[in-house]
């Protein structure tokens, strides 16, 4: 079925009006040895009952785990509210606001957006989003090199405690432009970004530095000195947030005596599902000195014909659609049905729901750490605040524990053996409000025999 | 409708809230180890309402909004086809929306099984060998795309290709994406005719030549009729040809990319294959290589082994570009164009090439003959066409924007106007195949009307809309005087 | 009809140059140029102390449908770039040849020879080519 409502009517009328005999006809102008003789790569068509039935079957042998996986995205309670209306038909298929007189409803909402995600970062312009953190991150390397006129050098300063899929995406990105990363180092102890390894930077021109807060690690970073550091040599601060978090945390346009230069992050956290990687939204705030150099689109609340406020796309002439090569991105559709989610999200919740969310996920941190490490054989690794995830260092390889837990229903962490060999076996764990004592209970004593079976085999 | 909907912040008072959906409070002490001077001192000043206030205001601010739901919106290059409910249902399945990106793959058979079997039927009607799903939108499987030719050149030692031949009437997207992979445009000209000027092309190509970024149906609404020349002209010189899949509405089932000579493909699965356009997204642009640029795909992909799915990684894929998305791209909706691309099956595919191209011809031919001009009156329509407006404007006084403007009170979504910016006052009209020939019609008649006004009653046009939550805004003054972000005291 | 002014030089990307009475010269968009983008919402001027190359990208001109390069001329070091624009960027358009200049410059030792800049006759040309 592709949802053509035709009768044979309808078809002989209509060729009858355009003049040719068969709907074959309209597609003489393409070369005959072009057309298709069959499509064997795909499947009879299945009515909706029967995908119905597939889907769920296939749904079903998925299942749901009790998830303690973090490490970029996060499992929070969505009130019902959130996604009833964001599905709504007039939000779920209408189209990005071009016409902003037949799109208040959209445009509205994204100026809500931009103005709560201003509040939360404590940056003072946001834009209507970017694809993911990641690629947010990506696009304000590249927006700091155009902003910051005083550097030449185009490169960029990323910790390796920012997320390893962040660091890959951004070089995928922004290599092709000349941007060039290079790694700083964590404390072997400590888990995060420490000034002697910026000591090598001190006279050396460079354009930004990434500051994630927290880190991969659940670490807080020191963004104060690493912000005052960057900012008195010439260097722009490109700050890399969780929203939850930020409920309780100091938001990036407050570190240092001048704050963060662009604030971006994964939006995921609010009102999103995990839904196995996407569609999340990046969000990306600044300063308004730079606005111009920031990419992806803005609303902007102006004034109609009869002098009533209304809401448009503003600042359109960086974007693709007009400044072609020179735009200051190529990005076109962005991530809007999200950041309807986001915004009925952050309504929902407010500055209190929001702070208690953040609160509850790092107390359920704090026991899910001190039940897992009463357990023999596992330990903390780093020392020192962590913000609802952290990493455990396990007497055992991580791998074949996970897999004993995973066959018991439970999601236990991220094994981070691949992206940090360095710390051995090393897993990284993450709790929300989500989890309940029962659940870290269950954890705990899952743990314990997958530890034995794994020391026994 | 003439009050305006406040901003949530106007609704906001101390204290208000959902309770019921907060947690339960947090005692301090569980927070004494977060340092002090890390901490926020105030709370963020996000609106404070009650989960009434909430659902009322959205619910009204939806209501604002024109949508395929509600309204014909014949967007030019957007196919705004009808988006099924039941790939939204079934895409929202609990077990699939609470899957963590990180979740083994023993616990994801389900979901990775409909991802694999995506990229076969994507990989069976665009003519490839290989297909990526990550890239998140059509302009960031274009960077994927010309990415991989740059890599292509560069893996066989060839680093002085970094030209993309664009032609002028290409989508902003493409010259863009040429510049963000570090090359250099060059634009041709397109025909009277409509199709690509082969002179002009032959004089573009050489050894700086990494490629060329070409629409088939082109952005101006007609199949380019030389494309197995253009096809050879291209390798012959040493480049690559890409495909903005962006009108494949218009030849889905009937004629396949990779058999036109394209190297690489990407394909908007928010456009051909009906995902939600979400007032902006999200989208998905899934990318479709020939055999020469497989080893170049961004990953993650899909595998296959035994009966088994897996994740292949840079760890399969040495040469692969890179990761473009911190997960896997946006699952859910693949997952929605999955479940479309099954309803639709063999036969489906068909029928909507079929039938997208019958209601651009059915709409054009009546159009013209209540006396619009065509802009290409001499080509078939693809599933999309443009007319122009000029005359209207030069005798008039009344430009293809008033014309937009005014069908919004006739309760139609004004077609795309002023792309592609090679034809003046133009409106870029594609139907799509999920319309009856009754909407057609009554198009139509609304255009008339239009016209007889504009012709009568000029300032009626020029001074529309009049039934919209608002009258025509101020671009310039939104430009000049930037209000970006809600203050307390701040007016406009 | 757009204004040209019968003592200015122009070039085919639609800048005018008048040369002052220090020896310097001002720089703007002729008159074709600010009624094809439309109402200015933007501009941006070069700093004072920046030497620029001819046909060097130093200015930008933007309004909401496009968003122009403005290029310099000639080569030289710019003096001044003219400070009303940033709060007054319709400035331009009530004013394209005069309050609306949008830069000064020193040019390099023989470059206002050198260049081939164009008459008022000459550059009319070039606009009825273009059909404005």
């Amino acid at each position: 079925m592709a949802f053509i409502p035709h009768t044979e009517a309808d078809v002989a009328a209509m060729l009858a009006a355009i003049g040719v005999a068969r709907i074959e006809d309209l597609f003489d102008e393409v070369p005959a040895e072009l057309r298709v003789k069959s499509l064997s790569g795909v499947p009879e068509a299945l009515n909706e009952m029967e995908i119905g039935r597939l889907m769920s079957a296939r749904a079903r042998s998925d299942g749901i785990a009790l998830n303690f996986l973090g490490a970029g995205a996060y499992e929070h309670h969505i009130p019902a509210a959130v996604w009833a209306i964001t599905t709504r038909g007039e939000f779920y298929s209408a189209y990005t606001p071009y016409q902003a007189e037949a799109s208040q409803g959209t445009l509205q909402l994204i100026y809500e957006f931009q103005s709560m995600m201003t509040r939360l970062t404590g940056m003072e312009v946001a834009n209507a989003s970017m694809y993911d953190g990641a690629s947010a991150t990506a696009e304000a390397a590249l927006m700091a090199v155009r902003a910051n006129r005083k550097s030449k050098s185009a490169r960029i300063l990323m910790p390796l405690t920012l997320h390893p899929h962040y660091r890959r995406v951004a070089v995928t990105t922004a290599a092709n432009q000349g941007l060039k990363f290079e790694e700083l180092p964590y404390g072997a102890e400590e888990g995060i970004t420490l000034p002697d390894a910026l000591a090598r930077y001190e006279h050396e021109d460079i354009t930004a530095l990434l500051v994630p807060q927290p880190n991969f690690f659940g670490r807080l970073e020191d963004v104060d000195a690493l912000t005052d550091w960057a900012h008195a040599r010439g260097t722009l601060v490109i700050a890399v947030v969780n929203p939850t978090a930020l409920a309780l945390l100091k938001p990036p346009g407050e570190w240092g005596a001048r704050g963060a230069d662009i604030a971006v992050g994964e939006g995921q956290p609010l009102g999103v599902p995990l839904s196995s990687g996407g569609p999340y939204f990046g969000f990306m705030t600044t300063r308004m000195e730079y606005v111009r150099q920031m990419p992806g689109r803005i609303v902007g609340r102006t004034l109609d014909a009869a002098g009533k406020e209304g809401f448009a796309l503003t600042l359109q002439a960086r974007e693709q659609h007009i400044r072609r090569a020179r735009a200051t991105s190529n990005i076109c559709t962005n991530q809007g049905l999200l950041v309807t989610a986001a915004t009925i999200y952050l309504s929902l919740l407010g500055p209190q729901g929001l702070a208690r969310t953040a609160a509850a996920a790092h107390a359920r941190t704090r026991e899910l750490i001190a039940a897992l490490t009463r357990v023999p054989g596992v330990r903390a690794t780093f020392t020192g605040p962590c913000f609802h995830e952290a990493v455990l260092h396990l007497d055992r390889p991580v791998a074949p524990v996970l897999g004993a837990l995973a066959a018991r229903g439970i999601l236990g962490g991220l094994d981070l053996a691949g992206f940090y060999p360095e710390l051995g076996n090393a897993l990284l764990v993450c709790a929300t409000e989500t989890k309940t004592g029962a659940d870290i209970d269950r954890y705990r004593s899952a743990l314990t025999d997958a530890l034995q079976s794994v020391r026994a085999a | 409708m003439s009050a305006r909907e406040k901003v949530i912040f106007e609704y906001s008072r101390e204290g208000r809230g959902a309770r019921d959906q907060w947690p339960h409070e947090t005692p301090a002490a569980a927070l004494a180890d977060l340092p002090p001077r890390l901490r926020r001192t105030r709370l963020p000043s996000l609106p404070e309402v009650g989960e009434l206030e909430a659902v009322r205001h959205f619910t009204r601010l939806s209501q604002l909004n024109f949508s395929i739901d509600t309204h014909f919106y014949p967007l030019g290059s957007c196919t705004m086809k009808y988006n099924p409910k039941a790939c939204n249902q079934y895409a929202m399945l609990p077990e699939f929306l609470l899957r963590h990106p990180l979740a083994p793959e023993s616990h994801g058979q389900g979901v990775l099984g409909c991802l694999y079997e995506l990229q076969e039927m994507l990989k069976a009607v665009s003519g490839m060998e290989g297909v990526a799903l990550s890239p998140m939108a059509g302009a960031h499987g274009e960077f994927a795309g010309v990415a991989m030719i740059r890599a292509y050149h560069r893996a066989r030692g060839d680093l002085k290709r970094n030209e993309i031949i664009v032609p002028e009437a290409a989508h902003g997207t493409n010259p863009a994406t040429a510049t963000m992979c570090g090359c250099v445009v060059r634009e041709i000209p397109v025909a009277s005719s409509g199709d690509v000027d082969i002179e002009a092309l032959k004089g573009a190509v050489g050894p700086h030549t990494a490629g060329i970024m070409l629409t088939n149906p082109s952005t101006l609404g007609v199949f380019e009729r030389r494309i197995l020349e253009v096809a050879r002209i291209i390798h012959d010189a040493g480049g690559l040809l890409y495909y903005d899949g962006a009108n494949l509405n218009a030849i889905l089932g009937m004629v396949r990319p990779g058999e036109m000579g394209f190297d690489v493909i990407h394909m908007n699965l928010h456009k051909t294959f009906s995902t939600p356009h979400g007032g902006g997204g999200p989208g998905a642009g899934a990318v479709g290589v020939g055999t020469r640029l497989l080893p170049f795909l961004p990953v993650p992909l899909v595998g296959k082994e035994a009966e088994r799915y897996r994740w292949l990684t840079e760890a399969d894929l040495p040469q692969s570009i890179g990761r473009l998305s911190a997960f896997m791209g946006n699952v859910g909706v693949l997952l929605r164009a999955y479940i479309y691309m099954r309803m639709l099956g063999r036969e489906g595919m068909r029928q909507v090439g079929e039938y997208a191209t019958l209601n651009a011809n059915y709409l054009l031919k009546r159009l013209q003959d209540a006396g619009f001009d065509a802009a290409y009156p001499q080509r078939r329509a693809s599933h999309e066409f443009i007319v122009t407006l000029k005359r209207q404007a030069r005798d008039m006084n009344v430009t293809a924007m008033d014309f937009a403007k005014r069908l919004l009170d006739y309760g139609f979504h004004a077609p795309t106007t002023y792309f592609p910016l090679l034809v003046p006052e133009c409106l870029l009209i594609e139907p799509t195949e999920t319309e009856t020939k009754d909407t057609l019609d009554a198009f139509v008649a609304a255009m008339l009307q239009i016209e007889k006004e504009a012709e009568d009653d000029p300032g009626r046009v020029t001074s529309a809309p009049h039934t919209m939550p608002v009258r025509r805004l101020d671009d310039v003054r939104a430009a000049r005087q930037l209000d970006l972000t809600w203050k307390p005291t701040a007016q406009p | 009809m757009s204004k040209v002014p019968p003592d200015l030089r122009y070039t085919k990307s639609h800048e005018w140059i008048r040369t002052l009475t220090d020896g310097t010269v001002e720089i703007g968009i002729t008159d074709h140029a600010q009624h094809e983008l439309g109402d200015l919402v933007f501009v941006e001027v070069p700093e004072a102390g920046r030497t620029v190359k001819a046909d060097e990208p130093c200015a930008v001109v933007e309004s909401v449908k496009a968003a122009s390069d403005v290029y310099a001329p000639i080569a030289g070091e710019i003096t001044a770039g003219n400070p009303k624009l940033a709060a007054e960027p319709e400035v331009v358009n009530a004013d394209p040849y005069g309050e609306g200049w949008l830069m000064r410059l020193k040019p390099a030792a023989g470059a206002l020879a050198a260049a081939g800049l164009l008459s008022p006759a000459e550059y009319q040309q070039v606009l009825d080519a273009e059909g404005g």
